[in-house]
């Protein structure tokens, strides 16, 4: 199996503002940035709650071999309800997705596809996300099939255009 | 029945005279308020956030719309475009919905829509779907209730004034068609002096319990009377049908006089089980008619097919299917009581209102007490079927509907009031004044066989001096009157739009938890739609040039465009992303001569743009959809005819149409 480092706490804050600065390049001024990059965890979300996002999924198990088939599935389904907003290399409407795993747990990214608008809501790394990206993340009725497909996908996904 | 016209004149006159002076009673020293009190706003009061408990389906009249309000709070949620085209979200505009208003007359925009129905199972309302029929260019709607959304129109053949219509029998089998002007059958060039005879009304059954697939199962060939309302038999009845007339005087000129002439004219009662078997047994004719079929298909885009033909019974070839009931006078509404025995008619230059049984009507038949036969319909006796007259109902009485719990409730035009009476005696047992000129009434269910008999809401036509005034025209008003006691009490009145000509309710729980929240982008069948940002690309076909276009929060793709020329046909096929519910994205550009268009998520809609001048022109998303609403924009350049710009376009970016790749590649 392909491990994951943890995030600690302190590691989400300093990837929080690298992704900030990243925007803050392309002369997109987070003015509306009142947290100025701290986390505020205002909801009270529990350490696994901040680690694993919060919604349906509580555990995802990855295989150590990538789904090929499966992940061509999600690439369907990102290409049809994902690609206007994301791109993999680059900041476009919302955060580029390109090994995305090294900074989110699987269940992070399942969660925030199915429970969008509550991990907007609660979850102080996405509140702080939409500071800076402003349009909040639409909901675009995944099912939990779907979003484990796309998830295979996304770890297909270097960060570099290859 | 002979020549009483003067008689009839003065009798005309006093009645209305004595309306007015009832009038002017109520505007001077009648309470304005209907003695409404503040326990009565409490019932009306949804409190925000609150839901109400009957969804109510309101006809616009000669808006050619459909509205729906919350009961009791009277409060509007939705404008349904049925025969009229509608701006605001598009309808009978783009390219997928223009087909709607197809007629055999061309396109026709606009109607007079005037009978909600609600589909019916075992004589109750289901909830699946709502009709409506438009009478000027006659056609009749089905209203999907998932989607609160017109799928289906037929026009009408043989037929003018199609105001009898589009009440359903008990189990949704067949909406009924009636005009209340005859024409000639079949059309052609004739004097209007030659009406006796050539002009003919038909009786219309159309097959209504297959979404997509409504057809005139047959039509009933009738004198040239004027069918005026409808109203299925129920329970011991079910299988019949009774319709309405005046003009059985056959008049084509001043009908105001020269239709009052009869003391009474008739309502007819078709079995129309009878008429099946006549249909199934040859008995019918194939007459040549051209009309319209209009359906939205699965892709979500209107379809039209040309009919031509329909089948006609004469009720000379079909005995025992047709009889004529004398009823007085120049009636107007026909109503069955919930038991499915008592027959309502709301003779509106009556004094008394006549209500008919049907087992009697049925023991006529057998006994054959025909008072004479006109054109192979029978005409029963009328002390034979009429089985009590309500005295003193009211100057002017139209409709009645009931409620369940032994009275039916009729209004009364002329003298603007709403009358309860006693179905055990037959006796007028409440008066409560509405403002002013009431049509129909209606409650929930109260024309089915379980009405809620909770409200009561009054359809006037007029207001004066109920609203602040807005000029020469004045809105006209619902009525809510709470039935739930022995005493009728006003609540609530409310304008509407256009003319609230009749209306339906039904509990909101039935329609409320089965709504369509988005359409899934995946089974989108639009073939100009994009399944994802990717697909998004410009085709040019010689001068048409199509623009596959997505929608999200909160980008246009593509939102520059270039290489388009003065002359060239622009398709703007825009498909919304969005999977979630409740976000619509509009589109619109500067100049174009059609309305915007309003994309539900993951539909695809169409516009089409002729540019006409040099220039570059924003377009932009109409429907406030996100903090970046205003940003949800882009450019289209617009040059000379001939001069070779490149096809160009992209979002973040433009490049040329070659630089783009192809689809398939992707």
């Amino acid at each position: 199996m392909r491990a994951y480092p943890i995030l600690t706490p302190s590691a989400i804050v300093i990837l929080t503002m690298v992704l900030g600065a990243c925007g803050g390049a392309q002369g997109d001024s987070t003015e509306s940035g009142a947290t100025n990059g701290a986390l505020t965890n205002a909801d009270g979300l529990s350490q696994e709650q901040i680690e694993k996002g919060v919604g349906p999924i509580q555990s995802v198990s990855l295989t150590d071999q990538i789904d090929q088939a499966l992940a061509r599935t999600g690439e369907e389904i990102f290409n049809m309800k994902c690609t206007a907003c994301h791109k993999m290399d680059q900041r476009y409407v919302g955060p580029p997705l390109g090994d995305i795993l090294t900074r989110r747990k699987p269940e992070f990214v399942m969660n925030m596809i199915l429970n969008t608008s509550e991990m907007i809501q609660k979850h102080p790394v996405v509140k702080e996300l939409l500071a800076q990206y402003m349009t909040p993340m639409p909901n675009q009725n995944l099912t939990e099939a779907d979003a484990r497909a796309v998830l295979e996908y996304l770890r297909t996904q270097p960060a570099a255009a290859q | 029945m002979s020549n009483q016209s003067r008689t009839q004149i003065a009798a005309i006159v006093a009645v209305v005279g004595l309306a007015a002076t009832s009038f002017f009673a109520c505007q001077t020293v009648g309470t304005r308020n209907g003695n409404a009190s503040a326990d009565a706003a409490q019932i009306a009061y949804v409190a925000p956030g609150e839901y109400d408990e009957f969804y109510g389906f309101f006809s616009g009249g000669f808006s050619g719309q459909m509205t729906v309000y919350g009961l009791p709070s009277g409060r509007l949620l939705k404008i349904i475009p049925v025969f009229s085209q509608h701006p605001e979200n598009g309808y009978g505009y783009n390219e997928e919905t223009k087909n709607m208003l197809n007629t055999s007359h061309g396109f026709v925009p606009w109607d007079d829509a005037h009978h909600p129905e609600l589909s019916m199972t075992d004589g109750v309302p289901d909830g699946r779907w709502i009709f409506i029929n438009g009478n000027n260019t006659p056609r009749v709607a089905r209203i999907d209730l998932t989607t609160f959304s017109t799928t289906e129109i037929l026009e009408i053949p043989n037929s003018g004034g199609n105001h009898g219509s589009p009440f359903i029998t008990p189990n949704s089998e067949y909406i009924v068609a009636t005009g209340r002007f005859s024409v000639p059958v079949p059309q052609r060039d004739l004097a209007i002096a030659d009406y006796k005879g050539n002009f003919k009304s038909m009786l219309s059954f159309i097959r209504a319990d297959q979404p997509g697939n409504m057809e005139i199962a047959f039509q009933i060939l009738a004198p040239g009377y004027s069918f005026d309302l409808a109203h299925a038999g129920k329970g011991p009845s079910n299988g019949w049908m009774f319709f309405t007339s005046y003009n059985t005087e056959e008049a084509s000129t001043l009908l105001e006089i020269n239709a009052s002439q009869h003391d009474k004219d008739f309502i007819a009662a078709v079995n129309w089980k009878r008429a099946e078997e006549c249909v199934a047994n040859g008995k019918a004719q194939q007459m040549p008619a051209e009309y319209v079929h209009n359906w939205m298909n699965e892709a979500h885009i209107a379809q039209t097919e040309t009919k031509s033909g329909v089948t006609v019974l004469d009720p000379a070839d079909c005995e025992n299917m047709i009889y004529f009931l004398p009823t007085p006078k120049s009636p107007h509404g026909v109503d069955v009581d919930p038991s499915g025995e008592y027959i309502v008619g709301g003779g509106k230059l009556a004094t008394v209102l006549p209500v008919h049984s049907f087992s009697k009507m049925i023991k006529a038949i057998e006994d054959k007490a025909f008072e004479t036969v006109i054109d192979g319909i029978p005409v029963l006796k009328y002390e034979a079927v009429n089985h009590a007259e309500v005295e003193n109902p009211g100057l002017g009485p139209l409709h009645t509907e009931f409620d369940g719990k032994g009275y039916a409730y009729t209004t009364a035009f002329l003298s603007s009031e709403i009358v309860k009476w006693s179905l055990t005696d037959f006796k007028v047992v409440d008066r409560i004044p509405v403002y002013y000129s009431v049509g129909h009434l209606m409650i929930p269910g109260g024309d089915s066989r379980e009405p809620a008999g909770k409200y009561l809401v009054a359809l006037n036509k007029i207001t004066k001096d109920r609203y602040l005034p807005t000029g020469p025209e004045l809105a006209q008003s619902a009525q809510l009157i709470d039935i739930s006691g022995d005493k009728m009490k006003l609540i609530l009145d409310f304008p509407t739009i256009g003319e609230p000509h009749y209306a339906q309710a039904i509990a909101a729980d039935v329609i409320r938890d089965k709504q369509v929240k988005m359409f899934p982008i995946a089974e989108n069948k639009n073939p100009f739609a994009v399944k994802g940002e990717g697909e998004t690309r410009i085709e040019r076909r010689g001068k048409e040039v199509h623009v596959y276009m997505s929608a999200i929060r909160s980008h246009f793709a593509p939102d520059n465009i270039e290489g388009i020329e003065v002359g060239d046909k622009v398709y703007f096929h825009v498909t919304n992303l969005e999977q979630d519910w409740d976000i619509p994205h509009g589109f619109a550009v500067l100049g174009m001569n059609t309305s915007e268009l309003l994309i539900m998520p993951g539909e695809t809609r169409t516009l089409v743009w002729e540019p006409k001048k040099v220039g570059v022109y924003p377009f932009y998303c109409t429907d406030f959809c996100s903090a970046l609403h205003q940003e949800m924009s882009g450019y289209i350049r617009i040059s000379p005819e001939g001069s070779n710009v490149p096809l160009a376009y992209g979002t973040g970016g433009i490049k040329p149409a070659s630089a783009h790749q192809p689809v398939a590649a992707r």
